[in-house]
């Protein structure tokens, strides 16, 4: 069981290519995902904390 | 005429930061789940091919990062062009929202690129690969295209402007991808450095739809949340913006 | 007045303002020679790459040489106040700015196809390509002219306008470069260059027809 999930780790000796690959991928669409949202909750914590016209 | 009236009702900027706000983690979860599945076939399930082995498996993150690249900039032009004839601020807002998000999707395409030409060819870039410098010129298109949004500083002239530069881009895209196809291949040097698809199998194949429409969903459901994001930017000082905000 | 009235009076005037200093005509001329000068020189002396490399160096200098005078397109005409007369004046916009754009190129492209062709000479370029080279230069500049403008027009009055114009045109100008240089490529190979040369006359025939109502819009975005 761990001697597969080790195989499946080394990638056949390119575990550097397929992870790097894979992890750039994961980090940057995360990225794109979480910043806007937080941008959203700051622009409506600043329309909310605006005075009345 | 009932489409029309919808087209018009989607258009105002309340209705349409309403349904986004609803449609968002519809898209985000069954991109979710189209991931898994998608990961789980091309990581797993899917035999090694027999010439590149495992390292085959970036294709998995590097074809769907490349075909999106393609459709988000076809998206954001035409977003401009509705913006541009029918001077809609939704349109104008998805436009812009989905600038950033293309530009990271080509990004991604060349840097996966790049690490699957290095165990295949030896080195992480070649000039002679069509596609990762028609790539390469689809980053840039959309550096400029970014470029101009933030250096104009009226918002619906930013969009305006945006418009006419992602038109002349999307124009040009299939000269310049068909000008670099023919510089690569009829003065090639003696090496030749291309992408050779493997033998698509349906094994093979599966996993890499699953994984396209996996990427899709999630452009829509980030595409949504930035929309709303510039919407509320470009409405900041409207009634429904702040009653957005009160609640 | 008619078209050709309208044409041919908006072309004489931006010749007359575009020529009135000497040196509009001759500062590009010199940037593109002393830019050529410092290829050769930073090169070092005996290299083999230099013949091979002529046709690139010297298209890519009239690439850069060529978006340095873009600005200057409807940049003076803004700054003095008449960019706004001339869109409100009861002209066809578009010929006004056909008339600018052949301007352009009349100053700042042609003198480049006669720089180009001696400068390549100068790196090394064989013989037998510069009859082709001078053609592409031919063929190329005035798409180079035509696209410009309607960048040109988008860019107009911005701040960073020059280097945000150069960031947008460089991209596309990439099929008349690989087009230019891969059938000097040929033709120092002695192999057909007539498929490039269609190819880069088509590509005018597509940006004249299509760039100067764009460039007319543009203006029109920008200005009213």
């Amino acid at each position: 069981m761990t001697e597969s999930f080790r195989e499946f780790l080394h990638m056949g000796g390119y575990a550097f290519y397929v992870w790097s690959a894979y992890a750039l991928t994961a980090a940057v669409l995360a990225a794109n995902a979480i910043v806007p949202r937080m941008r959203e909750r700051q622009l409506l914590r600043a329309l909310a904390a605006e005075p009345p016209r | 005429m009932a489409i029309l009236d919808r087209f018009h009702k989607y258009g105002s900027p309340p209705q349409f930061y309403a349904t986004a706000k609803t449609l968002a983690p519809w898209f985000g979860w069954i991109g979710a789940l189209l991931f898994a599945a998608g990961l789980a076939g091309g990581l797993a399930l899917a035999p090694p091919d027999y010439q590149q082995g495992e390292a085959f498996r970036i294709i998995y993150v590097h074809v769907p990062a490349a075909w999106m690249s393609l459709f988000v900039y076809v998206t954001m032009a035409g977003a401009g062009v509705v913006g541009l004839v029918w001077k809609m601020k939704v349109a104008d807002a998805v436009a812009r929202a989905s600038a950033p998000l293309g530009a990271a999707f080509t990004f991604l395409a060349l840097a996966t690129g790049s690490l699957w030409g290095r165990p295949m060819w030896g080195a992480w870039w070649v000039w002679g690969d069509a596609r990762l410098l028609s790539e390469l010129v689809l980053f840039f298109l959309y550096a400029g295209y970014m470029a101009v949004q933030a250096a104009v500083e009226d918002r619906r002239a930013a969009a305006r402007a945006g418009a006419v530069v992602a038109i002349v881009g999307l124009v040009n895209i299939p000269i310049i991808h068909y000008s670099v196809e023919w510089w690569t291949t009829l003065h090639q040097g003696p090496s030749v450095t291309r992408f050779d698809a493997p033998a698509i199998h349906w094994s093979m194949l599966a996993p890499l739809l699953v994984m396209t429409l996996a990427y899709m969903c999630y452009f829509a459901a980030v595409m949504l949340v930035r929309s709303r994001v510039e919407l509320l930017e470009l409405e900041r000082r409207s009634a429904w913006a702040r009653e957005v905000a009160g609640r | 007045m008619n078209a050709a009235g309208i044409f041919s009076a908006v072309l004489k005037r931006d010749l007359r303002l575009g020529l009135r200093h000497r040196s509009a005509l001759v500062n590009p001329l010199i940037f593109y020679f002393l830019t050529i000068f410092l290829f050769g020189l930073a090169t070092a002396p005996g290299t083999a790459a230099l013949p091979g490399i002529a046709a690139a160096i010297a298209w890519l200098t009239v690439l850069f040489a060529s978006t340095l005078s873009l600005h200057g397109m409807f940049e003076p005409d803004l700054e003095d106040g008449s960019l706004e007369q001339l869109l409100l004046a009861p002209v066809p916009l578009v010929l006004v700015v056909a008339a600018k754009i052949v301007a352009h190129w009349l100053i700042g492209g042609l003198p480049l196809v006669v720089a180009a062709s001696v400068g390549a000479q100068l790196l090394d370029l064989p013989r037998a390509a510069t009859g082709t080279l001078a053609a592409t230069l031919l063929l190329g500049t005035p798409v180079l002219s035509l696209v410009g403008a309607v960048l040109s027009a988008l860019t107009v009055g911005l701040r960073g306008g020059g280097l945000l114009l150069a960031v947008l045109i460089l991209p596309l100008c990439v099929p008349v470069l690989l087009f230019s240089v891969g059938a000097v490529v040929d033709a120092t190979a002695g192999l057909p260059v007539a498929g490039a040369l269609y190819m880069l006359a088509a590509l005018l025939v597509l940006a004249a027809t299509i760039m100067p109502p764009a460039a007319a819009a543009s203006l029109r975005i920008r200005m009213l």
